[in-house]
C-alpha cells in the first residue's frame, strides 16, 4: 500500500524522512497548530511551492533541462483562474474554464517550445525560454486592460472559499472552521495529490527514459528513444502541472499580479529550491521549499538583528541588511551547485548509506 | 573569411589552390538594408524614417558591444555566461564612481572635457569588469568546463550574488547617471532630428566593430581565436594554448560588457541594479539570432533587433512588446542555427 502510495521511492534515509514527516505533520496541521493569519500563509505558499520546484525539479533535475520559463506557465494557471473569477462570475464553473483554458494555452506553448528548441542543445532551450518568458511577463503587464497591468486583478473567489463564510456554527478543535481553512486544505490536498502523482511519473518506465536522457541522450536514442519526443512530453508535463500550482496560488492569494506569479525572482526562488534541496530527486522540493520559504519570511528578522548589532560596521552591517538574505542564499547556490550538487537530500541519503 | 596566412612555401601556395574559397554569405547582409527600406513608405515621413533609423542603429551598437564578448565565450570555450549581465551592470555603476565626482567636467560645455571625463569612466570601468572577468572565470567557470547544466546553475548563481553586491556597495536606489553637456541635445539634419549621444554611440559601436574585426581577421590571436572557435583539439595540438586565449577572450569579453554597461546607462540616465539582468535577454535574442559564436552574426542580429524594436515602436506598440520573439521566430525558421552557424553544436 505505501509502496504503492510513493510508487516505491521511498527517502531511504531515517533523517531525511524524519523531516519530511514533520514538514508532512506540520503542514497537515497548520491551521489548528498556529493561529495567524501569516503563518497559515507561510504553510500555504510552501505546498504550492513544493508542486512549483518538484515539477521545475521533472525538468532540471530528472532530464537535465534547464528552462527558464516555468514561472510563465505558473503564471498562466494564476491569470487564467484569476482572470475567468473576475470577468465571468464567482462560482467554480469559472474557476474550472479558468484551469483549463490555462492548461490548454500552456500545453500549446510548451509543445512550440520544446519541438523549436529541444532537439538541440540544453544552452538553446535555456536562452529561448528565458527570452520567452521575459516576453509574456512584459505582455502580462503592458495589456492593462485585459490583465490589470502592474496592479494585477483582485477578485471574489466562490463562496465557500470566502473568508467570512462558515462550515459549521461551533468551532472545532478551537478553531472556526471558515473559507479560508477551506482553502488551505484545499491547496493541501491537491498539492498532495499533485507531488503524488509526480513520484508516480518519475518512477514510471517515462521517467526512467527521462533519467537516461539526462545521463546519457546519445546513447538513449541510440536504444531506440526519440528523446526530443520524451523531452517534449516533459516539458508539457511539467508545464502543466506548474499551471495547476498557479492556480492554486491564485484561489489563496485571491489576487493576480506580475510581480506575484510572472517576475524573475520567482524563478531564482524555484531554481534556488531545487538546486539547495537536491536535483533529481522530489523530496528535494520538499526540503527546499519548505527552508527557502521560512528563510523568506523569518531570516529577515535575525538578519535584522544582526544587521542591528554590527551597526558601527558600515560594510559588514550592509552585507546583513534584511533585505540582502537573497545575497546569502546566492552564496549558499553557487557553492551547492559546486559542493553539494545532490543538495541536501543527496547529502543525507550519502551518511544514510555507509560505503 | 580571407585567407590570413601568408604563402611562404610553394607546396602551401599550391595547397591552398586546392582548396576551395568559401563563398562569402550575403544573405543575412541584405536584411538590414531591405527592412530599412521596407519601414520607410510603411513609417510614412522620411524625417521620422531617418530619427527612428538612427535611434536603432544607435540601440543596436550598444547592444551588439555587449552581446559580442558573449558570443565569443560561447563560440571559443563552449561557456554561456548567463552572469554577463553582471559584468553590464558593475560597468555602468563604475562609471558613476567618475562621472559622478569630475561635476565640473561633465557639465563643462566642453567637448574635450566631455570626452575625457567620459573616457575615464570607460577606462575604469573597463579595467574593473575585466579584472572580474578575470575572478570570474578562474573561481566560478574554471571547474565547470564542458558541464553545461552547472554552467547555467552556478553563473546564474554568480549573477544573483553581483546583483546583491551592488545593492550593497552603492545602495538600493536608483543612481542617476549625468549625460555629458556637449551630449544632450539633437542635431538637426534636413528635417530630422538626431540625438547627438546617439551619433556617439554609432561611432563608439562601429570602433569596436571595425577594431575587432581587424584583430580576429589580420592578427595572429585572432587568427588562433577563430581556429579555436572551429576546432579548438586541432589548436591545442598545434601546441597553443587555448585555455590561456580564452582567459583572454573572457578577460576581453567582460571588459566589452562593461563598455556596454556604461554606454547603455548613460542611455537610460538612471542606473537600477537590474540593468543587467534587463539587458540580459535582448543580448541572448541576439546572439541567438546571429548564430551562437559568431561576431559577424552577433552584429548583424543586434542591428536587426534595434531597428525592428524600434520601427514597430511607431508603427504598432502593441506588437513592440514580442517583436524581438517573432524577430527571432522568423529567423530560426529560415536559420535554425541562426544566420551565420559557427560550429557544429
Amino acid at each position: 500500500m505505501l509502496a504503492k502510495l510513493f510508487s516505491g521511492d521511498f527517502p531511504r534515509s531515517r533523517v531525511l524522512a524524519a523531516l519530511l514527516l514533520v514538514i508532512l505533520f506540520s503542514l497537515a496541521c497548520a491551521p489548528f497548530l498556529t493561529t495567524g493569519a501569516r503563518m497559515l500563509n507561510v504553510a500555504a505558499t510552501i505546498c504550492i511551492f513544493i508542486v512549483l520546484a518538484a515539477s521545475y525539479d521533472l525538468l532540471l533535475g530528472y532530464t537535465g533541462i534547464v528552462s527558464f520559463a516555468h514561472t510563465m506557465f505558473y503564471g498562466i494557471g494564476a491569470y487564467g483562474v484569476g482572470l475567468a473569477l473576475n470577468s465571468i462570475a464567482a462560482n467554480w464553473w469559472a474557476v474550472f474554464a479558468g484551469v483549463i483554458a490555462a492548461l490548454l494555452l500552456s500545453l500549446a506553448l510548451a509543445l512550440v517550445i520544446g519541438l523549436f528548441s529541444l532537439r538541440v542543445k540544453a544552452i538553446f532551450f535555456a536562452m529561448i525560454t528565458l527570452a520567452v518568458a521575459s516576453a509574456f511577463a512584459v505582455l502580462a503587464s503592458q495589456l492593462s486592460d485585459f490583465t490589470g497591468g502592474e496592479d494585477g486583478r483582485s477578485f471574489t473567489v466562490p463562496e465557500i472559499l470566502h473568508p467570512d463564510f462558515r462550515l459549521f456554527d461551533a468551532e472545532v478543535f478551537g478553531r472556526v472552521i471558515d473559507g479560508k481553512l477551506i482553502t488551505y486544505y484545499l491547496v493541501f490536498c491537491s498539492a498532495l495529490v499533485l507531488f503524488l502523482l509526480m513520484l508516480r511519473i518519475v518512477n514510471s518506465p517515462f521517467g526512467r527514459v527521462l533519467q537516461a536522457i539526462r545521463e546519457n541522450d546519445f546513447r538513449a536514442e541510440a536504444l531506440g528513444y526519440r528523446t526530443a519526443i520524451y523531452r517534449t512530453i516533459g516539458n508539457c508535463l511539467a508545464a502543466l502541472i506548474a499551471t495547476l500550482a498557479g492556480a492554486l496560488m491564485t484561489l489563496w492569494l485571491r489576487y493576480v499580479g506580475p510581480a506575484t506569479f510572472l517576475s524573475f525572482e520567482v524563478m531564482t526562488d524555484v531554481l534556488l529550491i531545487v538546486v539547495i534541496g537536491g536535483m533529481g530527486t522530489l523530496y528535494g522540493a520538499v526540503i527546499g521549499a519548505t527552508l527557502l520559504i521560512l528563510a523568506q519570511n523569518y531570516l529577515h528578522a535575525l538578519m535584522g538583528q544582526t544587521s542591528a548589532a554590527l551597526s558601527g560596521i558600515p560594510w559588514l552591517s550592509m552585507l546583513f541588511h534584511p533585505d540582502r538574505w537573497l545575497l546569502w542564499l546566492g552564496v549558499l547556490f553557487v557553492l551547492s551547485v559546486y559542493f553539494f550538487p545532490s543538495g541536501i537530500v543527496g547529502r543525507l541519503r550519502r551518511s544514510a548509506r555507509p560505503a | 573569411m580571407p585567407n590570413a596566412m601568408p604563402n611562404t612555401t610553394p607546396a602551401a601556395a599550391d595547397a591552398s589552390a586546392l582548396l576551395r574559397r568559401v563563398p562569402i554569405d550575403y544573405l543575412p547582409l541584405l536584411i538590414l538594408p531591405l527592412l530599412a527600406l521596407l519601414a520607410l513608405p510603411l513609417v510614412g515621413s522620411f524625417p521620422t524614417w531617418v530619427t527612428l533609423t538612427i535611434a536603432g542603429l544607435a540601440m543596436g551598437m550598444m547592444i551588439f558591444i555587449m552581446a559580442s564578448g558573449l558570443t565569443l565565450i560561447f563560440g571559443l570555450m563552449d561557456v554561456l555566461n548567463f552572469g554577463h549581465g553582471a559584468f553590464v551592470s558593475i560597468g555602468a555603476f563604475t562609471a558613476t564612481l567618475v562621472l559622478l565626482p569630475m561635476k565640473d567636467w561633465v557639465q563643462a560645455d566642453s567637448l574635450l572635457l566631455n570626452l575625457l571625463a567620459l573616457g575615464l569612466a570607460v577606462l575604469l570601468a573597463m579595467t574593473v569588469t575585466g579584472l572580474l572577468g578575470w575572478a570570474f572565470e578562474r573561481i566560478i567557470i574554471r571547474p565547470v568546463y564542458g558541464l553545461h547544466l552547472k554552467q547555467i546553475l552556478i553563473t546564474m548563481g554568480g549573477m544573483i550574488v553581483a546583483e546583491q553586491m551592488i545593492h550593497v556597495i552603492w545602495g538600493v536606489e536608483q543612481i542617476p547617471l549625468p549625460m555629458p553637456e556637449t551630449f544632450r541635445g539633437v542635431l538637426i539634419v534636413g528635417d530630422a532630428a538626431v540625438e547627438k549621444y546617439r551619433l556617439i554611440a554609432v561611432g563608439i559601436g562601429l570602433a569596436v566593430f571595425a577594431i575587432m574585426f581587424l584583430v580576429l581577421n589580420r592578427t595572429k590571436i585572432g587568427l588562433l581565436i577563430r581556429a579555436g572557435v572551429e576546432n579548438g583539439e586541432m589548436v591545442e595540438a598545434l601546441g597553443y594554448r587555448i585555455r590561456r586565449l580564452f582567459v583572454g577572450v573572457f578577460i576581453a569579453g567582460s571588459a566589452l560588457a562593461g563598455l556596454g554597461g556604461v554606454l547603455w546607462g548613460l542611455y537610460k540616465e538612471t542606473l537600477t541594479a537590474a540593468i543587467g539582468s534587463e539587458t540580459t535577454v535582448l543580448v541572448f535574442i541576439v546572439i541567438i539570432i546571429g548564430g551562437l559564436g559568431s561576431v559577424g552574426g552577433c552584429f548583424i542580429g543586434a542591428l536587426l533587433v534595434a531597428l525592428v524594436t524600434n520601427y514597430a515602436g511607431f508603427l504598432a506598440p502593441k506588437v513592440a512588446l514580442v517583436s524581438n520573439i517573432l524577430l527571432m521566430v522568423a529567423i530560426l525558421l529560415w536559420r535554425p542555427q541562426g544566420l551565420y552557424s559557427v560550429a557544429k553544436r
